[in-house]
Parts: structure tokens; C-alpha cells; sequence
């Protein structure tokens, strides 16, 4: 499956490791949140890069403890018309200060691309090529953002302020 | 009204091409029919029994001349000639071609129209009371506020794919004329004691398979926090709203599983964590929409000119004056609700040609300014009354002034089995035939104000709960059959109808109805007791006894 990651298709550094199946020496892998949870440290002590896949209807309490050792977190869409983890996404970057990769796993279209980006992802595992192709061209799509979130950009409305200040100041 | 911007014209402009995308890719087949259906969705475009049907949104029912006779065009162009009004400030067209979609939404984007969030489980059109910014004793415009929250509520990055549909409604006036008891938020402007203007906030209305009106989740919430309340609502309802079944997935099941205690102490944790997120509308953010909202240059008119003097012999006018026209906040002028409900025809419904009437009718009387309401009629906010009797002549002319406003055959329907996939029985037959049966205005006079609302299936769309006398289409063995209850109101005392007995079959619906009008007319205490009231004082069993008596 093709890796977005900043922008760009990416090799894809982490290997998924099932549950039960035994963990490379070293290299990044991602693991179930249950997995991880069984033994954090064990797992952290690992030389190689960690990240942990976390389900969308898992309270993020137990995740948050961890974050700043974690080198990924994957959140999952198991049809995109699910949206919990959007929500998810928010909490970490905008809540919790999490600053590592954040990962979107599942049914990835590019449809979507906009709205993870502006939730705090960075790094997307596209379900078709051909969206995965277009990410850069499909993040163009927007130029205009109602909603705050913790993406910086800039709203509609504070756009607007910023305009009508600059003209009074001007007068 | 309020004029979009470069900025709210860009987002328009460029959600179409992401649409003309879709439609490409899906053309191609690179999309799936089961993807492809989540995102025309969000776009407004159901496929239906015969094609696909397409749904436009009219925020707060507020639209320019210029924009209705671009609904015209579409309706000529892509369509066949008309468009149909909802019961949320939309105007749907039923005969869309796929391929030609995407032009259509280009049209209408130039004037500043959009399908954005039309249907889909998402932040639905923010609705309001058709009459904000006119009608006498309002708190202030909500119009402001339904803009504030359009803005916000379009193409949210955390709330677009949220378990199930998510409606919001205002009102600012004493009486509620846009149900915001049945809406997943309602919210009512008032002032607190210290005079500043918030939020009542309810949540968890809703009407389909499980009924409920809204509960009140906070008293007061000052307008400078709303947004960050509202986004508090919907992050526990994203997050915890039911998944595994569609019909326990709205708001409503939510806070009714959990009781409004929890969920609002839910809520309450949720907003204090939030912290400060930008979501804070300070007075110089308000002050920016606002002045983005045009009124009209009012004149210094007598409150009773010569012309409608002259006009009150005219007895049809008379009657029309007395059902259609009500007061303004402005003296000299009215607001004028147009029928859309004509004898024999399906509610709601408008031709290209009166579409473009009555674009000039706005031009030229109301300050080029329509109105949408929930009721499926239109309405022009702005009329000096010195105007009222060259307005009736122009609107009878074009079938629009049927003084039938608020009575028997003003009856709010679904288009039912005769267009929609989800239907069990047809909507606007019984509808019509309804209007034939009462057709005498003088017996609809007497009987007063009486709301009818049709669904042709549990979903409700016509709102059956909350009309006086709800009438349900379900099926049986094959056949269509109606259920019929009596003693729903959709208003400030919003309650739910009580089911009068059996459903019988579509031939005899319209039968039934006029049993339950002659006995709420025997039983009343007096003239001015509405049908409501009176099944209110007397309950539904001595109306029950009448109309079952001989079935």
C-alpha cells in the first residue's frame, strides 16, 4: 500500500507485526494497541523505531501516558464513513502536544486528504495508487478554511478581520 | 441578506471542482458505486426511484431574486420545469442527470448557492424561523448567528463523517416557526438577566422510527461561546454516538442512553478541556458578519395607506389580506407568505415560470428579498402595504395566493413512493386529495388553524409526529396503509401526536380526516379553540369514538 508522508509517496519504514507474530530485532514497527499495552517497556527498550496502532473506540487516556516515546501512531478509518478518528487526531496534536507521525490507516481516499491534513495527520497509507498520486495536487483543492484547528492555517474570518484592519489603517 | 465574498465565493467555487472530480472518477470507474455514494452525499445527490435527485440548500431560508431565478434555470435546464421546497430550507430537483451535475452546481455557484452538507451524515443546512430580521419582538436577527454557525459547519475537518445526519435550528422570536425542538441542537436566542444575548441550548430532538422532542442540555450559553459548546456537542457525539445501527445512530439515542444529565455533564467536561481553541466569537467577529448583512432602506409609511383601504371591500382580497399578510416589525409594511400549496396540487412545489414571477414580484415589492420556511411556502419579508393589493392580483394570477396559510390544506409532505426509494406508500395524492375535500376556504376558515403532515415512510420527512394530524404511510401485505395521529405541534410547546386508532387504507384516508374535522368541530368549546387545543383539553379517545364509531 502506498505511504504518503509530508506531501510525498514514501518508502514506508515501518513493518505492521501481527499480533503474536515475533518482532524483528530492530528496524520501526507498529504494533496493536493491545500489544503495546501488554508490555510498554519491554517494547520501548526495542533499538528500533515504535508506533502503536490505536482503534477508534479506544479511550486515548492510555495512549497519552506514552506519546513522547512513541515515533508513531496509527489511527484507523475502517470505512472512511467512519470518522472517530478524526476526532482522535485533534485530541493528540491539539490536546496531548503529540508531535510525531501521525498515521491514517484504512479506508484512505483522497477525499479525505483535506480534512486529515487540517485533523493533525501526516502521514497516510492510500488505499488506490492513483490517490495516492494526486495527494499533492488534491491538497491544492482548498484555499479557504472556516474552521480553526491545530493546521495553523488561517480562517475565513480571521482573513477577513486581518483585511478590514489593514484598510483602516491605511485610510 | 447576506453577501458572500471572495473568500465564501472561492470555497464555493472550489468545492465544485472537488465535485466535478467525483463525478469524473466515478464516471471513469475508478470510484465505486459504494464510494461514490458516501461522497455525493455530502453533495446533496440521492439516487431515487427514477433518477437522481438533487438537493440545494437555502441557508436560513433567506434568498435574492437573482438566486430564485437561478433555481429557474436549473429546473429548465436540468430538470423538468420545477423544483420542490422542503421542510429544511431546500429546494430539491428530481431529475438530475449525473453527468450534467456538475454544471448545474457551477450555475448555481455563481450566485452564490451551494449543496454542501444537504444530505449525508454530516452538519446538515442550518435552518431558522423564515420571518428572522422582520417579525415584531425578535431578540435580534439569528440570521447572524445561523451565518456564524453555516461558516463554521461547512466542510469541517473533524465532523464530516459523523455517525448519522446532524440538524441545527434557530429561532429569536417568542414563537417558534422553525421546530427547533426537533432538530439534534436547537438553539433559542435570548438575554440573560445581565442582558447579555446567548443561547438556550436543547439536544437530541429528532423525528423517524424514534421520536423525540429536544431536552434542554444548558439554559444559557453567551454568543461568544457557542461555537465551542456546539463543538463539544458534536466531539462526545462523534465519539460515542452508535455506529452499529443507522437507526440508533442520531444524537438523540445518545442522550436518551445516557439521560441528559450524563450527557450534558459529558458535554460540560469536553468544553472545559477544550481551553481556548479560537473558537471565541469576541464582539469584533460578530461585528464582522453582521456588517456583511444588508437591510433594506425602510420609507416612513402610514400604517394604514389609501390603497388598502380602497381594497377592503374587495372580499377576496380581504380574505387573502387576513390568512397571508403579518405584521412587520417596521409599520407601513408586511410579511407576505406565499401558498405553495394549491387545490389539487403537491405541496410544495414550484414552477420555472413562478419562480421567475416571483423574483420579480421581490424585485419590485420586497426589496428583491424571498423567504423559505419549514411549512414548504415562500414568503416576501418586505412589503409596503400601500403594495398588498397589486401584489395579491400578481400572485393570483400566478396560483400563489390560495389563503389557505396555516389551515387544513396547507399540508406538509414528502414526495413519497411517487419519487422516493424509501417510501412505503405515496405522500402527495393524499395531499391533493386532502385539498379537494376542503376545498371550500370558507369551511377551512371555520375550522381554523390545522397543520397536516404526510410521510410515506418512518423516516418522516414530512414530519408526521408534530402535525396536528400526522399521517403515516406504511405497508401492508403489499398494500399502502396509513397510520393517523392527532395532537403533535411542532412550536415552542413542540409534543409529539397520539395514534387515533388502525391504519386504514389509502382509499379511505381522506374519508377518516374529514370524520376527525367534523368532531374536533362538534367538540370544541368555541370557535377559537384550535384542533390542538381542543385534543389537548379532551385527550384523543371522545375524537377516537367519533371517527372509529362506524369503521
Amino acid at each position: 500500500m502506498p505511504l504518503v508522508k509530508q506531501g510525498r509517496l514514501t518508502t514506508d519504514l515501518f513493518v505492521h507485526v501481527a499480533d503474536g507474530a515475533e518482532l524483528p530485532g530492530d528496524g520501526a514497527v507498529l504494533v496493536s494497541a493491545e500489544r503495546f499495552l501488554a508490555d510498554p517497556q519491554a517494547l520501548l527498550r526495542r533499538s528500533g523505531k515504535l508506533g502503536v496502532i490505536w482503534p477508534n473506540n479506544r479511550n486515548l487516556d492510555e495512549l497519552v501516558p506514552h506519546l513522547d516515546r512513541l515515533a508513531s501512531v496509527a489511527l484507523v478509518f475502517p470505512t472512511f464513513r467512519d470518522g472517530r478518528a478524526y476526532s482522535q487526531a485533534r485530541l493528540l496534536r491539539e490536546r496531548y502536544g503529540y508531535d510525531g507521525e501521525l498515521r491514517a490507516t484504512g479506508q484512505i481516499l483522497r477525499d479525505q486528504f483535506v480534512f486529515m491534513t487540517r485533523a493533525g495527520f501526516d502521514a497516510f497509507e492510500v488505499k488506490k495508487d492513483a490517490d495516492a498520486d494526486a495527494f499533492a495536487q488534491t491538497m491544492k483543492r482548498y484555499s479557504v478554511f472556516y474552521q480553526p484547528t491545530g493546521d495553523g492555517r488561517v480562517t475565513a474570518l480571521n482573513r477577513r478581520m486581518q483585511l478590514r484592519h489593514s484598510e483602516s489603517a491605511g485610510q | 441578506m447576506y453577501a458572500y465574498d471572495e473568500l465564501d465565493r472561492t470555497l464555493i467555487n472550489e468545492r465544485v471542482s472537488e465535485f466535478r472530480d467525483q463525478v469524473t472518477r466515478r464516471l471513469s470507474g475508478e470510484l465505486t458505486e459504494d464510494e461514490f455514494k458516501i461522497l455525493r452525499l455530502q453533495n446533496g445527490v440521492y439516487l431515487q426511484l427514477h433518477a437522481y435527485m438533487f438537493r440545494v440548500a437555502i441557508p436560513y431560508g433567506t434568498l435574492s431574486s437573482k438566486q430564485l431565478r437561478r433555481f429557474a434555470h436549473v429546473a429548465r435546464r436540468y430538470d423538468r420545469g420545477y423544483g420542490h421546497f422542503t421542510t429544511r430550507q431546500n429546494i430539491q430537483f428530481n431529475w438530475i442527470k449525473l453527468a450534467e451535475l456538475p454544471d448545474a452546481l457551477a450555475d448555481l455557484a455563481e450566485v452564490g448557492i451551494h449543496a454542501m452538507q444537504t444530505s449525508g451524515n454530516n452538519m446538515r443546512n442550518v435552518t431558522s424561523d423564515q420571518w428572522a430580521g422582520v417579525a415584531p419582538g425578535e431578540i435580534e436577527d439569528p440570521r447572524i448567528w445561523s451565518e456564524l454557525i453555516r461558516q463554521h459547519t461547512t466542510l469541517h475537518p473533524e465532523f464530516s463523517f459523523l455517525p448519522r445526519k446532524f440538524k441545527i435550528a434557530i429561532t429569536a422570536a417568542e414563537h417558534d416557526r422553525a421546530a427547533i425542538k426537533i432538530h439534534d441542537i436547537g438553539l433559542r436566542l435570548h438575554k440573560n438577566a445581565d442582558g447579555e444575548t446567548g443561547f438556550e441550548v436543547l439536544v437530541g430532538g429528532g423525528l423517524g422510527r424514534t421520536p423525540f422532542i429536544a431536552k434542554t442540555i444548558k439554559p444559557f450559553v453567551s454568543g461568544r461561546d457557542i461555537l465551542s459548546y456546539i463543538e463539544a456537542i458534536l466531539r462526545v457525539y462523534n465519539q460515542y454516538g452508535r455506529r452499529d445501527n443507522i437507526y440508533k445512530a442520531r444524537i438523540k439515542i445518545l442522550v436518551h442512553e445516557l439521560g441528559i444529565e450524563k450527557f450534558a455533564k459529558e458535554v460540560d467536561e469536553e468544553w472545559k478541556a477544550m481551553g481556548d481553541v479560537g473558537l471565541t466569537l469576541d464582539h469584533t467577529a460578530i461585528e464582522e458578519v453582521r456588517s456583511r448583512f444588508s437591510y433594506p432602506a425602510y420609507e416612513k409609511l402610514p400604517h394604514m395607506p389609501d390603497e388598502l383601504k380602497q381594497a377592503a371591500h374587495d372580499k377576496l382580497f380581504e380574505r387573502w389580506r387576513k390568512n397571508s399578510v403579518s405584521a412587520h416589525k417596521v409599520q407601513g409594511y408586511s410579511i407576505v407568505t406565499l401558498s405553495l400549496k394549491p387545490v389539487g396540487g403537491p405541496p410544495g412545489d414550484a414552477s420555472a415560470e413562478q419562480m421567475d414571477a416571483v423574483a420579480d414580484l421581490a424585485d419590485k415589492y420586497s426589496f428583491g428579498e424571498i423567504r423559505v420556511g419549514h411549512e414548504q411556502n415562500l414568503a416576501l419579508p418586505h412589503v409596503a402595504k400601500r403594495d398588498l393589493p397589486a401584489l395579491f392580483k400578481a400572485l393570483d394570477r400566478l396560483g400563489l395566493a390560495t389563503p389557505n396559510v396555516n389551515l387544513v390544506t396547507d399540508i406538509i409532505a414528502c414526495p413519497g413512493l411517487d419519487y422516493c426509494s424509501l417510501a412505503n406508500a405515496r405522500s402527495i395524492p393524499i395531499a391533493q386529495e386532502l385539498t379537494r375535500r376542503f376545498a371550500n376556504h370558507d369551511t377551512a376558515d371555520l375550522i381554523g388553524r390545522l397543520h397536516i403532515n404526510i410521510s410515506g415512510c418512518i423516516n418522516a420527512c414530512g414530519h408526521h409526529h408534530v402535525g396536528h394530524i400526522g399521517i403515516l404511510g406504511v405497508e401492508k401485505n403489499g398494500e399502502e396503509f396509513y397510520q393517523i395521529t392527532i395532537g403533535g405541534r411542532a412550536d415552542e410547546n413542540a409534543q409529539l401526536g397520539t395514534l387515533i386508532g388502525p391504519a386504514v387504507p389509502y382509499a379511505e384516508v381522506a374519508d377518516v380526516i374529514e370524520d376527525i374535522v367534523e368532531a374536533y368541530l362538534a367538540l370544541r368549546d368555541r370557535p377559537e379553540e384550535l384542533f390542538v387545543d381542543t385534543v389537548k383539553r379532551l385527550g384523543v379517545e371522545p375524537i377516537r369514538e367519533r371517527v372509529y364509531a362506524t369503521r
